[in-house]
Formats: structure tokens, C-alpha cells, sequence
């Protein structure tokens, strides 16, 4: 049972693991510097205390030592490169690392309060659950993200993964992760960016390449929904105005793109199961999810509620 | 030296109430104006100790739905805020106004109304920060207290994502405090550097004297940066400027580097007088003089100008080229230098000595063995890329509240009770002041010894929730009890300094037999504070002429 | 505050320590000096960055004769202020009016810039980048010229009062000294915006 699903000191993937080298050298450095000073400082506040019997005579007044500031002048300063050195070599590592030709590409555009994914050369646009291949070290197969905003400042954090590195508006950052272990890896927002950063969630799905291939096959696809009720529903109401549904008329951008909603196991970017209910819940009332995020309540009647939910349903 | 008795108000005592009170709004007596900092200081600390508690409670559980999301991004907004401006900064200040002329032998700051002007702006950025609340949520953009956390990072901050007045609340009332604090910088090196009684040369000055001369200088510095990043952001917002605005082709990021450029000195602002008083404090309870005292001051020095070159590490994650990131690793690692050395020329003051327990005392070590973690903290933040996963974390809260609190905000309180017997003419209660450090000690460890670990589990800040089964629950909880005992310290801590100052005993011109100028005259000092000019000899004049056979002016 | 001083000399007449106000203006200028720097490296790093709008070597001009203006306004008060102090009131008084107007000489010539600016080139702060920090650098500047020439016209009218004495040379010398800071200012916006930024 492990502590915590983002435990910065449980790393699965190259960034996350040289960062966690340097941790470990700078966090021992750090508490022998401590255990030598505390030790010193407590024999000081007992050996040097004031003892009743005292004649209350002054002690020998010392001014200084020449020799002394030295001697804990250098030798900080001998540690101090050392550990300038080690994030050097990190920070060139890890920043400047060069992007292999088999590497993936996805673009990370921020929104208020939501993750759009684009897979360019795959030609897929996604929401809120990022899925990449399991890369092995020996043929690595690492996914490179070019991160982007579309309003405020946020930050990718997955901690297990990487770092985290900030999307900022109209200054493109770009990062990398090659995950060494499948599975499920969480992280959030971690740049404030508005009233519902807190439920900006991250969900990465590192999957075996075979697996992978058949999600991109099928986020490829377009939907063939016959032509439903609920259909008409969402046509002919504000919902296209910001969603994309693939094939459809719908080609708003300002929310996720809506083509493959039930293959995502969470709504409003993980702040709610993929539900039934919560779907409904959050087509009719997004304030009792998360409220103050950006979708508005679209005041359908149960009916129409009813329909567009199963519409959605249908979008695999 | 004097020996006057007579009292601060020189009329009979039943002066009505209004006349006395006209007395201190009109005053332009350092020591009334440090007063009044302190106090404005107090009462903000209250507002800003019942924001935390409120995030805290919010925080205790995962989902809690105690406040809605924004109001706690408008608590978190504020609470940084008042800490930073309208709490630690009029502390500093007001230390600073009462103590510099008197530790120099001067009669008041070189410009006493510049101070009083000083003081009121800072009062009336507030009331303005304050009055933010009372707009309420009302009409759509009626305004309310800003919600854009206290570095108001653009684009948040501009009109498309900010409606309403809040972030100009926030903007202006920075503004006006800003022009205060320039104002009594301004008053304090030009006191420090023109007014020092004869005999006191630069290398002879108490080492309070020349870190608030640092202080002095890094705020002229760096808070002007702040003032013009303000002005842009208004013009971004009221005059349809584009210094932020990313679609124009402005940048974000400029606004980052600005913010930065004062935000980092800021902290050295309010770090180094809690410095000068730990300074003054060791060495007298240590009945030592301070060990390497041009030490202290090249490093004070020092520390002033890297102070200006670290900023960008507050910026490791936001795309800068890895030269650039490198570079700032670099100058943030080296400025740990000097400072280290200041701690361990304390521990040097106290090695050999006999050291005295009494609350000062008490609240110094404590500061010493804390700031050295929070020092240490910030080593490994310093780290960029350890900082690319503690960033924006609870770990990073964790460090710079051990910094404000632990190491700052202890040194006041041993500040405090060092010298309200000068101020008050009365000495304070030692056992009450004993149970505040203890229960203060306790709480401060409980909230913030375990707020580093759900930062290193993956904890972002500025959160109004966060989902279970991350690991974060039971650390919450721990950190918002520690909440309760800090307050229950500084309740004790008001109760004390009133019930003394009313009912303690005499304390005399020099309790603590020290040896700093401060403690010639009478207490609490006349209005004129010394009858006669001192001139001096040394750095400790008291000393010498306690100890005529062996004065420090042999061995300077 | 003048008591003070005397006092000191009065049993120390050898502890000199540098005069306030100077230390004082000083401080100003330094705090005035940070701010300055401030827009200046944003002037300078969004050069060329407009994505819109007129750009600035469509419609600026060099404004040479106001800048000898301004910058000559710093001999004729530094020339005031060797007067005053050699006690010769009536040859302060034209030094220190000629300063005034070579100083409101400069404020109108910006007045005039950017009404040409704005009602025949269209360019206003809100234009683009290039407006936004061209508005800001240099009316920020105006701004601190707008302040110094209120002090000047202050102690003109102390002077037509009969107020102003030989005694206060001291003081003009350190008013004198920010005027000398604005103009230092100009130099540098002039360089930044006229020069570099075309």
C-alpha cells in the first residue's frame, strides 16, 4: 500500500528519478549541516548557561577570530559548489535533453479549470486523461509536451512523472516524461489560476504499447451515433458553442472535445466519476460539482436533461 | 549619562481624552510613531491569524465545505497580503522608529514629519485593503476582497479574468503603504547616517543601527520595482495598456520578474531587523559582546546586494532557458554563505558566555535553531530541480512560514519583551511570558514541522480542497491544531504587555544590565531622549563605564 | 531643525556628519531611480514586439530642441544657485525663471508630440505594445518634470514674497540636485526611445 499516489520520493519516470538523485544529495547534506550545528548549538545553551553559584562576575570577553570566520567561510562555500554543481548537471539533463525521433508528441493547452490534449501527428484531441505508451529504458519511447494556455498561468504536476512546468500564456514550454512502470499516475494544477484551481486534476494513464495503439485507434475513429433525440438536444443548444463532437456540427473549442467522453473514467477534469448521475448532475447543475468553473448550468428540462445524457452516452 | 524621571506627558494626568488622543494622530515623536506601527501591526496580525484559521479549518478534511472556493482564494489572497504588508513590515518599522535614534544618541529621525506621513500611508493602505471586503459580492464587478493571491500574477489580474475592483483594492492599497515605506527608509539611513551622537562613527554603532541601515537600503531598492509594476498593471486595466496582456504580445512573465525583483529583497526586509534584534538580545544575555562584529556587518551587507540577484528562483518553473535557471541557482546557493556565517558568530557569542534565560532569551534560541531549518529548507529549494517538484507545494509554505514565523516573528517576541521595560517603564511578566513561548513553540512546531510532508506528497498551495486518498488527510489535520496553540501564545503574549504595563513593577533605566545607549536614559525615555548628547567611545559605552578598568575602546 | 546642527558644533566642533537633506535627496533619487529602471528594461524588452499599430520609426521624431531645453535647464539652475550663494538675489532670480520656463518649454514640446501622436498618427497607450510603454516611460517622466517644476515655481514665489535668503542656498542646492536627477532621466529616455528603440 503505498503512502501516497504522489509521493515525489516514489519517481517512475527519467525526470522524476534524476530529480530524486539530487534530492537525495542535498537532503543529506542538508541534515548533517543540521545535526552538526543543532549539536553545537545545544552544548552551547547547556555547557554556557548561567549557574546560581555564580559570582556574577563577567566572562571573558571575545571579539572575534580571523581564523574562525574563515574556517566556517570556506567550508560553506565548498558545499555550496558542490551542490551547484549537482543541480547544474540535473538541470541540463532534464531541460536540455534532446527529443528522440520516436518520440510522442502532445500539445497540453491549460484552460480554466480544464487539460486539452492534442496528439498532432496522430490526429487526436482529447480531455483531461492523458494516455501515453510505457517506455522502456532500453528503447526508450518518451512523450514530449508542448505546454500551452489558452487564459491564465497553470502547472503540470504529476509528480511522480516530472517536475512540474508551468503554461503560460504566449510563452510555450515544453516538457518530457518516459514512464517506466504502466498504470495510473495523479497530479494537479499546481499554478493558481482562478476559483476552481483546486479541482483542476491530472490523470495519466501510462498504458503497454498495444493497449495504446488501440486507444489511439479508437480516439481516432469519429462517432457514428445514429441521429437521436438527444442529439437534436445538443445540436440546437448552446452546448456547441463550446464542445466539439467529431463529425457533428459542434465545433466549439472553449470547452473539451466531447467525441470520446465515455472513454474517460472522470468528468470535469477529475472532479467527478463518469457516471450517470453525475453526468446528469453536472449537465443540469456544473455548481454542485465544482463551482465557479466555467460551464454553465444550461437549464434543460428533465426531459431534454434525459436525452442529452444518453446522447452523450453514446459518444465511446 | 541621564537619569530624568520625568514622564512622557508633562501635563496632569487628567487631560481629557480627546486631547490625548489628538496627541498621538498629531505626533511626529519616533517613539510614539514606533508605538503606533506596532499596535497597527497587532491588530492586523489578528485579522490575518483569523484568515489562516480559516483556511485551516477548510483544510482540516478533504471536500470540506466549510467557505465556498472563493472565499478561500480571497483568505489566502488576504492573509498573504496583511502578514507580508501590513503586519511584518509596520513591525519592522516600528522597532525601527523607536529604537534607531535612541541606540545612536539622537534626539528623533531626521525628518519627523516625513515619518508621521510615512506612517499614515501605511495605515490608510489598510483601510483600503480592508475596505475591499465591504464591496461585497453584490453586483456583478461590485467588487469584494481580492482573490488573486498576494503576487497577483498576470494575466489573473487583468480585466478579462479579473471583473470588478477587488485586484485594484489590492493594487492601490500596495500602492500608498508602498510610498510610506519608501518615505520612512528614506528617514532611517539619512538618520543612521547623519545623526550619530559624536564619537559614534560608522564602526562604532550598535549592529542594530547598521542592519536597519541594510534594511533601509534594500527597501529604497526594491519596493520601488513593486510600485512601478503596479502602475503598469493599472494601466493595463483602467487604460487599455498590454504590459501583461499576452494577446498584445506582452508577457506574463514580465510581470513575474518584476514582482520578484521586489519580492525577494522583501523578504531580506523583513529578515534582517529580526536579525539586529536577535544582534542585540544574544550577546546581552549572553554577557558576551557579539563575536565578529565587522563580520556581522560585511555579511549584513552582503547578504543586502546578492538579496538583489536571487529572484528568478522564484521562478524555476516557469520555462526559463537552464542557463538562466543555473545562474540563480547559483546566487541563491551562495547567499547561504553569509548567512551562515551570522549564525554561527551567534553561536560564537554565546560559546564561553553565561547565558541568561529570561523570554528574550528563550524566543532567540528558539529563533536560531528555526532559522537554521529555514535556512536549510530554502538550500534545498535553491536546488532547481528538487524546486520543480517542492514549488508551489506545502513544502514551500511550510519553508517560508518557517522563515516568517519561526525565525522572523520569534525574534520580535523576544524583541518585544526585551524592550517593553524600556517602553513601558514597567517590567513584564516572566512567567506568563514563559507559558506564551511554550505554547507558541508547540503550535508553531505542530503546523509547520509537518506541513513540509504533504508538500513532498504531492500537495499543491492555494487550494480550497483536495481529494482523499493522496496521503495529505491526517497531515492537515496535525497542522490545523497547531493553529490553536499559537493563538492561545499570543493571546497571553497581549495580555501580558497590558496587565504589566498597568500593574508590573518599576523596571528602571537598564533591567537587564546592557550596554547600548537605549538603556541611559530614563524608562520610558523623556520626550527629548537624552537631556545631555552622549558622546561614546565604543560600541558597547555602557559597558565601559560599568567597566572602567577594562573598556571595549582597548580592544576595538 | 536648524537649532540642531548648531547644537552638535556646540560640543563637538569636529564630529561632521554628512547633511540630511542632501542624504535624504539622495534616497529620493535613488527610489526614483529603481522605478525608472523598471519601465525602462520593459520599454526595452518589448521593442519590436508590437503585433499591431504604428511602429516607432513611423511616428516619432527626435525632439532635439526640447531636449536642449531640458538639459540646458540643469546650467541655468546649477548657475542659480552659484548666485544665490555669492548672495546675488536679482541674478538668481533670472537663472532660477529662465529654468522654470525651459522646463515647462520641454513639458509643452511633449504635449505637442503627443497631440500629434494621438489625433494625426492614432497611436495612444492602448494602440499596442509600443504605445502602452511610450505613454508610460515618458509621461512618467513628464509626471516627475510636472513635480520639479511645482518646486521650482514654489520657491519663486517665496522669492517674490521676499522670503528667499542666502542661508537657503543649501536647500535650493539639494532641490537643484533632483532637477539635475529628471533631466538624467531624459537622457536615458531619450536614448532608449529615440535612439535604440527606432
Amino acid at each position: 500500500m503505498q503512502i501516497s499516489p504522489t509521493n515525489i520520493f516514489a519517481p517512475a519516470s527519467t525526470p522524476a528519478d534524476s530529480v530524486f538523485g539530487l534530492s537525495m544529495f542535498v537532503i543529506v547534506t542538508v541534515i548533517a549541516i543540521f545535526i552538526a550545528v543543532s549539536v553545537l548549538l545545544t552544548y552551547a545553551v547547556v555547557k554556557f548557561r548561567a549557574r546560581r553559584s555564580d559570582d556574577h562576575s563577567e566572562p571573558a570577553q571575545v571579539y572575534g577570530s580571523n581564523q574562525v570566520e574563515l574556517a566556517w567561510t570556506v567550508i560553506p562555500v565548498l558545499i555550496v559548489v558542490a551542490l551547484f554543481l549537482a543541480s547544474a548537471r540535473v538541470i541540463a539533463s532534464v531541460q536540455d535533453a534532446p527529443k528522440p525521433f520516436s518520440a510522442l508528441e502532445v500539445i497540453v493547452t491549460g484552460h480554466q479549470y480544464w487539460w486539452e490534449y492534442r496528439y498532432p501527428k496522430l490526429n487526436i484531441v482529447t480531455a483531461n486523461e492523458l494516455h501515453v505508451p510505457v517506455s522502456d529504458p532500453a528503447h526508450p519511447t518518451p512523450t514530449f509536451m508542448t505546454l500551452l494556455s489558452a487564459d491564465t498561468d497553470h502547472s503540470f504536476w504529476v509528480p511522480r512523472l516530472a517536475g512540474k512546468t508551468d503554461l503560460i500564456p504566449n510563452h510555450p514550454n515544453s516538457m518530457w516524461i518516459d514512464p517506466h512502470e504502466t498504470g495510473l499516475f495523479l497530479g494537479q494544477c499546481a499554478q493558481y489560476c482562478g476559483t476552481q484551481h483546486a479541482k483542476m486534476l491530472l490523470r495519466v494513464y501510462v498504458q503497454p504499447r498495444a493497449e495504446f495503439d488501440r486507444w489511439v485507434r479508437e480516439q481516432q475513429q469519429v462517432s457514428q451515433s445514429a441521429a437521436s433525440a438527444g442529439e437534436r438536444v445538443f445540436q440546437s443548444t448552446a452546448c456547441v458553442n463550446c464542445h466539439t463532437v467529431a463529425g457533428t456540427p459542434a465545433k466549439g473549442l472553449f470547452g473539451p472535445d466531447l467525441t470520446h467522453l465515455m472513454s474517460r473514467d472522470t468528468i470535469a477534469s477529475g472532479a467527478a466519476p463518469n457516471t450517470h448521475e453525475k453526468l446528469r448532475l453536472w449537465i443540469q447543475h456544473p455548481d454542485a460539482l465544482k463551482p465557479g468553473s466555467k460551464m454553465p448550468p444550461m437549464g434543460l428540462s428533465d426531459g431534454d436533461l434525459d436525452k442529452v445524457t444518453a446522447y452523450l452516452e453514446t459518444l465511446r | 549619562m541621564s537619569t530624568n524621571t520625568i514622564q512622557l506627558t508633562e501635563f496632569p494626568v487628567s487631560r481629557p481624552l480627546t486631547l490625548r488622543l489628538h496627541g498621538w494622530v498629531t505626533t511626529v515623536d519616533h517613539k510614539r510613531l514606533g508605538l503606533l506601527y506596532v499596535l497597527f501591526a497587532l491588530v492586523f496580525l489578528t485579522a490575518g491569524g483569523i484568515e489562516a484559521t480559516v483556511m485551516r479549518l477548510q483544510l482540516i478534511r478533504p471536500h470540506n465545505d466549510l467557505v465556498s472556493p472563493q472565499a478561500f482564494n480571497r483568505m489566502f489572497t488576504m492573509h498573504g497580503t496583511t502578514m507580508i504588508f501590513f503586519v511584518a513590515m509596520p513591525l519592522v518599522f516600528g522597532f525601527a522608529n523607536y529604537l534607531v535614534p535612541l541606540m545612536i544618541g539622537a534626539r528623533d529621525m531626521a525628518f519627523p514629519r516625513l515619518n508621521a506621513f510615512s506612517f499614515w500611508m501605511t495605515a490608510l493602505g489598510g483601510l483600503l485593503l480592508y475596505f475591499s471586503f465591504l464591496g461585497g459580492d453584490g453586483l456583478y464587478g461590485g467588487g469584494g476582497a481580492p482573490d488573486v493571491g498576494w503576487f497577483a500574477y498576470a494575466p489573473l489580474t487583468s480585466r478579462t479574468f479579473s471583473v470588478g475592483h477587488s485586484t485594484d483594492f489590492w493594487t492601490l492599497s500596495l500602492l500608498v503603504s508602498g510610498i510610506g515605506s519608501v518615505g520612512t527608509a528614506i528617514n532611517i539611513i539619512t538618520t543612521i547616517l547623519c545623526m550619530r551622537c559624536p564619537g559614534m562613527t560608522l564602526g562604532k554603532m550598535p549592529l542594530l543601527a547598521w542592519l536597519n541601515l541594510t534594511m533601509g537600503g534594500l527597501v529604497v531598492l526594491a519596493v520601488s520595482p513593486l510600485t512601478a509594476a503596479q502602475l503598469m498593471l493599472l494601466v493595463d486595466r483602467y487604460l487599455g495598456g498590454h504590459f501583461f496582456d499576452a494577446q498584445a504580445g506582452g508577457s506574463a512573465v514580465v510581470w513575474m520578474h518584476f514582482f520578484w525583483v521586489f519580492g525577494h529583497p522583501e523578504v531580506y526586509v523583513l529578515a534582517i531587523p529580526a536579525f539586529a534584534i536577535a544582534s542585540e538580545i544574544i550577546p546581552v544575555f549572553s554577557r558576551k559582546a557579539i563575536f565578529g562584529y565587522p563580520v556581522m556587518v560585511l555579511a549584513t551587507v552582503a547578504i543586502g546586494f546578492v538579496s538583489m540577484s536571487v529572484w528568478a528562483h522564484h521562478m524555476f518553473t516557469i520555462g526559463m532557458t537552464s542557463g538562466a535557471n543555473t545562474f540563480f541557482v547559483l546566487s541563491t546557493m551562495a547567499i547561504a554563505v553569509p548567512t551562515g556565517i551570522k549564525i554561527f558568530n551567534w553561536l560564537a557569542t554565546m560559546w564561553g558566555g553565561k547565558i541568561r534565560f529570561a523570554a528574550p532569551m528563550m524566543f532567540c534560541i528558539a529563533f536560531l535553531f528555526q532559522f537554521l531549518v529555514a535556512g536549510l529548507t530554502g538550500v534545498t529549494l535553491a536546488a532547481a530541480p528538487f524546486d520543480w517538484q517542492l514549488g508551489n507545494s506545502y513544502y514551500l509554505v511550510a519553508h517560508f512560514h518557517y522563515v516568517i514565523v519561526g525565525a522572523i516573528l520569534f525574534a520580535i517576541f523576544g524583541g518585544f519583551y526585551y524592550w517593553f521595560p524600556k517602553v513601558a517603564g514597567k517590567m513584564y511578566n516572566e512567567g506568563l511570558a514563559k507559558l506564551h513561548f511554550w505554547l507558541f513553540f508547540l503550535g508553531f512546531h505542530l503546523t509547520f514541522d509537518f506541513m513540509h510532508i504533504p508538500g513532498l506528497l504531492g500537495m499543491p498551495r492555494r487550494i480550497y480542497t483536495y481529494e482523499p486518498g493522496r496521503g495529505w488527510d491526517v497531515w492537515n489535520v496535525i497542522v490545523t491544531i497547531g493553529v490553536f496553540f499559537q493563538a492561545a501564545g499570543v493571546l497571553i503574549l497581549a495580555a501580558n504587555l497590558l496587565l504589566s504595563y498597568f500593574r508590573g513593577r518599576t523596571a528602571g533605566n537598564d533591567p537587564w544590565d546592557a550596554w547600548t545607549l537605549e538603556w541611559s536614559t530614563s524608562s520610558p525615555p523623556p520626550e527629548y531622549n537624552f537631556a545631555v548628547v552622549p558622546t561614546v567611545r565604543s560600541r558597547r559605552p555602557l559597558w565601559d563605564l560599568k567597566h572602567p578598568e577594562d573598556p571595549d575602546w582597548r580592544y576595538e | 531643525m536648524s537649532a540642531w546642527p548648531e547644537t552638535l558644533r556646540e560640543y563637538n566642533p569636529s564630529w561632521q556628519l554628512p547633511s540630511r537633506g542632501r542624504v535624504g535627496m539622495y534616497c529620493l533619487i535613488g527610489a526614483e531611480a529603481a522605478i525608472f529602471t523598471i519601465f525602462v528594461v520593459a520599454y526595452l524588452f518589448y521593442v519590436g514586439k508590437s503585433v499591431s499599430g504604428p511602429q516607432p520609426k513611423d511616428v516619432l521624431h527626435v525632439p532635439i530642441f526640447y531636449t536642449i531645453c531640458l538639459l540646458s535647464s540643469s546650467f541655468t539652475v546649477h548657475a542659480a544657485v552659484r548666485r544665490l550663494a555669492a548672495g546675488n538675489i536679482r541674478a538668481f532670480v533670472r537663472f532660477w525663471l529662465l529654468t522654470i520656463l525651459l522646463g515647462v518649454l520641454f513639458l509643452f514640446g511633449t504635449a505637442r508630440e503627443w497631440a500629434q501622436l494621438i489625433f494625426h498618427d492614432g497611436l495612444t497607450v492602448s494602440t499596442n505594445l509600443f504605445g502602452t510603454t511610450y505613454y508610460s516611460l515618458v509621461g512618467l517622466h513628464a509626471f516627475h518634470v510636472t513635480m520639479g517644476l511645482l518646486a521650482l515655481i514654489m520657491v519663486a514665489l517665496f522669492c517674490f514674497t521676499a522670503r528667499l535668503r542666502r542661508e537657503h542656498t543649501e536647500r535650493l542646492e539639494i532641490l537643484s540636485m533632483y532637477w539635475h536627477f529628471v533631466d538624467a532621466v531624459w537622457v536615458v529616455v531619450f536614448l532608449v526611445v529615440y535612439v535604440i528603440g527606432m
